[in-house]
């Protein structure tokens, strides 16, 4: 807990005590920790002076956030209008299926988090998985099924 | 004095008053739910809704917050407003069909339940936003607070857990128009 | 791709006015050979997914191994998005223009051998034309590059938009220059009102008209003044704005800095999406740039001018693209929009006059500084002036990135440039303004492309999201698939947008499912007017579009679901059987072996059979055979 510690506090020095800060200083805590801890979200509220209330508020708003550990693979199926026509909906279906998992959650093995993403802005790629930072582009079921797999050999 | 017209009749009200307040003034009947006199508008419920004419085009706008100027033309009961009113009320009572409020508003308005219709449900919360308001505005502590978005939105604490700045006052439980608020507070206060 | 010069690595580097800029623009000129080969490899998300980092890679070291003679060495550079992604990675030529397609890495010693050191092009990475099969060797002899007019994309494709030095030799910072030295503020605004410039972010107000208010009332409270840039770029099916901000980004930069002189402002916003992040990269370094070099901080150019910039993240809501929502996203608060009976032009962010426009909007008005209004007014049409940058994607050969002047008409863009549907397809409509926008049909083709004719035909202009769907989308399903969207991206706040779109989804399941009445339909327009009257903001107000534009050009489709009980295209799951075509199928087991629910079953090199009650249509079937056997209806 106390790298944990010095890790947060290294976040809460680069912003000055004032709430306009709160969504930053959160991207970095998620940045950091792949989610928000509640430890964490009360420090940061305090260091910034708003009510944790609001903090939880942002938190549960904006997609980006988690306040569950994500897994150590972030899986993204885009499902913008292009993916959508080129069948975006069937691979979310199969990684279901696949991963044993809901969209928008964990493993239980912490080892791959599944999510939709409205659109990431790479049509041309449609449908594409956005695996950690790599694009599978023009995918389907049957290569992701196989991508994952080498995923977790290594 | 700002002079304008409501439903025809000429009325006043000062700079900054909205359509709401001067019609109230004037006992002119505008249904509302996330209003309240002590606290500031919100805008979430949207029946205050009112069709305003300044001359040049005709738009509907919310009651509660459009401030009113000079020479405008409001009507509080026109088919594009009741429209979106009985709309509204659907959709509330088919979402909470045992709520006394929505059920006294519908009957109003002429609204009965539709087939999409939820059973066995008592829990009639509609995200007014009085009791987060109240909290802040008027008690002064930030105990409660909107989480999520969306369908999921709702009222709660920071985690779902008790709040250390809730006072168990209890203001919140007395704003709230649908009774909702007493099964929140229990987590709330913990 | 970082190649900060020696001078801006050094500390006292600043260019303390306008002349140091233009003699630095000088010496950066001069250092350059005209003559020397460039070649230019796309770094773009499409060409990156596609290994063009490699790509590039392999050519620095075939470059160096091959022992050239100094006179003959090129400049390999990284650029931004050359628009035509589904033929990356691009690999471009300068200054001959002769353009390589679909490039590996194993391409790349061929490259150097042949073209390099032999001078000839290698055929078969060139641009083969569809009709005739001849190879096209430039890339200005393209059809998908021919009919564009590229002003605001003109340097990307062209510059390193990391290397500040690329951008101010190929111009960029010169309109600022102009304005600090030869015009008033007022002189700007009126420049800008006069070129007829509309927003580009979808609302499609006039840029000068804005600018006006926000300085007027800048003017009657002492206080700051805002500067905002929406690169919050949300539509699905869109990606103008990450590719300027990729790809250019100081022309973003210097459209603000323009604004911010104009308006009265020292302070302003660049707020970008956080599922951007090469973006939300080069922004960054672009920023601090600009900072060392003095076009952004204090005394800009020595001309007494100051103005600074902060870049926000947004963090994944598409609600935060509303003007209100962006701002309470600045200020540390969840985005939910709030009423503009008073305009954020007088009470914006923290309750100060704000200027927001897209960044496409932003990177429109250098061009117009530089080049006058009369030259953009000559440009587009009577309401609408200026190019406008599209994402043209879905079910088109040429995928990808175009710009062209106001007023093309939709035939032209998706037959001349798109280059039409895939063989075998048949063009439906046009999907055209994101989730609030419309779907137009074949029949409206000779339609030109601008604010008030799209607005006319129940479509918008949105951010520029050009989705083209062929005979196997569902109308229905498209409907119903926006509708989840904004769904899923509501703030929640106003009951008729979240329980509203809430109920119509219901109603549009029911019809997927071939269930429903026509009387649903009045149902669902009169609901659609409650959402459009009753929302706060432009979300909820223009959500209910693709279900009203659908249901205006495709009634006879939601007919078919309701009166039939058939989806014309095939989509809709409860109205579809999955079957198999015995004598397509050879038995090559593929689907077998994937299908989730082990309902197909068969002998090796025996035709399979598909047990429907065990079908849960998951489509994965249809997707891996490779021999059609695998039918739908």
């Amino acid at each position: 807990m106390s790298v944990t510690f010095s890790a947060l506090e290294n976040i809460l020095e680069r912003y000055p005590p004032s709430s306009e800060h709160l969504i930053s200083a959160l991207q970095d805590v998620q940045a950091k920790f792949n989610y928000i801890p509640p430890a964490a979200m009360t420090a940061v509220c305090e260091h910034l002076g708003v009510p944790v209330s609001r903090g939880w508020a942002v938190a549960t708003f904006y997609k980006s956030f988690s306040l569950e550990p994500k897994g150590v693979h972030e899986i993204k199926v885009c499902l913008g209008t292009a993916c959508h026509l080129k069948g975006g909906a069937r691979l979310v279906e199969s990684l279901e299926r696949e991963l044993k998992v809901e969209r928008g959650h964990t493993t239980r093995d912490l080892r791959f988090s599944l999510d939709t993403v409205n659109c990431v802005g790479a049509c041309a790629l449609a449908p594409v998985v956005v695996v950690d930072e790599g694009y599978q582009a023009n995918t389907n079921s049957r290569r992701l099924k196989k991508f994952l797999k080498n995923v977790t050999k290594e | 004095m700002i002079t304008f017209s409501i439903n025809g009749k000429e009325v006043q009200g000062q700079e900054g008053w909205t359509i709401l307040e001067v019609a109230r003034w004037h006992g002119i009947e505008i249904p509302t739910l996330c209003h309240h006199g002590a606290l500031e508008p919100y805008g979430a419920c949207r029946l205050c809704v009112v069709e305003v004419n300044d001359g040049k085009r005709s738009r509907v706008v919310i009651s509660c917050m459009y401030p009113i100027r000079t020479g405008i033309n409001v009507q509080t009961d026109t088919p594009r407003v009741l429209n979106v009113r009985r709309w509204i009320v659907q959709l509330l009572l088919d979402e909470s069909p045992e709520s006394p409020k929505i059920r006294e508003l519908a009957q109003t308005l002429g609204v009965t339940p539709s087939r999409f219709q939820k059973k066995g449900v008592d829990f009639a919360c509609h995200l007014c936003g009085l009791c987060v308001r109240v909290c802040q505005e008027v008690v002064g502590v930030q105990a409660l607070s909107f989480s999520n978005r969306g369908l999921r939105k709702e009222i709660s604490s920071p985690f779902h857990t008790a709040s250390k700045e809730c006072l168990g006052c209890g203001t919140c439980i007395y704003i709230c128009p649908t009774g909702a608020m007493e099964q929140v507070f229990l987590r709330v206060h913990g | 791709m970082v190649q900060v010069s020696t001078a801006l690595k050094s500390n006292d580097f600043r260019l303390a006015t306008p002349a140091a800029l233009a003699a630095y623009r000088e010496s950066i000129l001069a250092e350059r050979d005209p003559n020397r080969t460039i070649i230019i490899v796309c770094h773009g998300t499409g060409c990156r997914a596609n290994n063009s980092p490699k790509v590039a890679d392999a050519l620095r070291r075939a470059v160096a191994a091959a022992g050239l003679n100094a006179q003959v060495i090129p400049e390999i550079k990284d650029t931004g998005c050359h628009g035509f992604c589904s033929r990356g990675p691009l690999v471009v030529f300068q200054p001959s223009g002769l353009f390589y397609q679909k490039v590996q890495p194993e391409d790349v010693e061929e490259i150097v051998q042949k073209t390099l050191i032999e001078g000839t092009p290698v055929e078969r990475l060139l641009y083969a034309d569809p009709e005739t099969g001849e190879h096209v060797v430039h890339d200005r002899d393209i059809p998908f590059y021919k009919y564009q007019q590229r002003l605001v994309l003109s340097n990307i494709g062209k510059i390193d938009p990391v290397d500040l030095r690329d951008t101010i030799a190929a111009g960029g910072y010169q309109s600022l220059v102009k304005v600090l030295t030869s015009m008033t503020p007022d002189e700007v605004i009126t420049m800008v009102e006069d070129s007829g410039l509309r927003g580009r972010g979808g609302g499609g107000f006039l840029t000068g008209r804005k600018w006006r208010m926000t300085a007027e009332h800048g003017r009657e409270t002492p206080g700051p003044v805002y500067i905002l840039a929406n690169g919050d770029e949300g539509d699905p099916g869109a990606f103008m704005d990450r590719t300027l901000m990729e790809g250019d980004p100081h022309a973003v930069l210097e459209g603000m800095l323009i604004g911010a002189y104009a308006i009265g402002s020292s302070e302003g916003y660049i707020y970008v999406r956080a599922e951007y992040p090469l973006a939300v990269k080069t922004l960054r370094q672009a920023i601090l740039s600009a900072r060392e070099a003095g076009l952004l901080g204090e005394n800009i150019l020595g001309t007494g001018f100051s103005f600074d910039l902060k870049l926000n993240l947004g963090g994944g809501a598409f609600v935060c693209g509303e003007s209100t929502a962006l701002m309470a996203s600045i200020e540390g608060k969840p985005g939910e929009p709030r009423a503009k009976y008073i305009h954020t032009v007088e009470k914006g962010l923290w309750g100060r006059p704000s200027n927001l426009n897209n960044v496409e909007t932003w990177a429109n008005v250098p061009l117009i500084i530089a080049k006058g209004a009369d030259w953009y007014r000559d440009i587009g049409t009577e309401g609408s002036k200026g190019t406008k940058i599209f994402s043209l994607v879905g079910q088109v050969k040429n995928v990808g990135l175009v710009e062209v002047p106001m007023g093309v008409t939709i035939k032209d863009l998706v037959l001349r440039i798109g280059g039409g549907v895939p063989e075998g397809r048949e063009f439906k409509a046009i999907q055209i303004g994101g989730p609030s926008g419309g779907c137009i049909p074949q029949a409206h083709w000779d339609l030109p492309i601008d604010f008030d004719s799209l607005w006319d035909a129940g479509a918008m202009m949105g951010s520029g999201g050009m989705i083209v769907m062929d005979n196997s989308t569902c109308m229905v399903d498209v409907a119903k698939y926006f509708l989840e969207f904004l769904i899923d991206e509501s703030c929640g706040k106003c009951i008729p947008c979240r329980l509203g779109l809430q109920r119509m989804r219901e109603v549009l399941k029911e019809f997927s499912a071939g269930r429903g009445s026509l009387e649903d339909l009045e149902e669902l327009d009169s609901l659609a007017r409650a959402i459009k009257d009753g929302s706060l903001c432009a979300l909820g107000g223009s959500a209910p579009n693709p279900v009203l534009a659908t249901l205006r050009y495709f009634r006879d489709e939601y007919e078919a679901h309701i009166l039939h009980h058939k989806c014309p295209a095939a989509v809709c799951k409860e109205l579809i059987t999955y079957a198999i075509n015995p004598e397509l199928c050879n038995g090559c087991t593929a689907c077998a072996r994937e299908c989730p629910q082990g309902a197909i079953t068969g002998t090796k090199k025996e035709p399979h059979a598909l047990n429907a009650s065990l079908c849960i249509k998951c489509g994965i079937c249809f997707e891996v055979c490779k021999f059609g056997a695998v039918t739908v209806a």
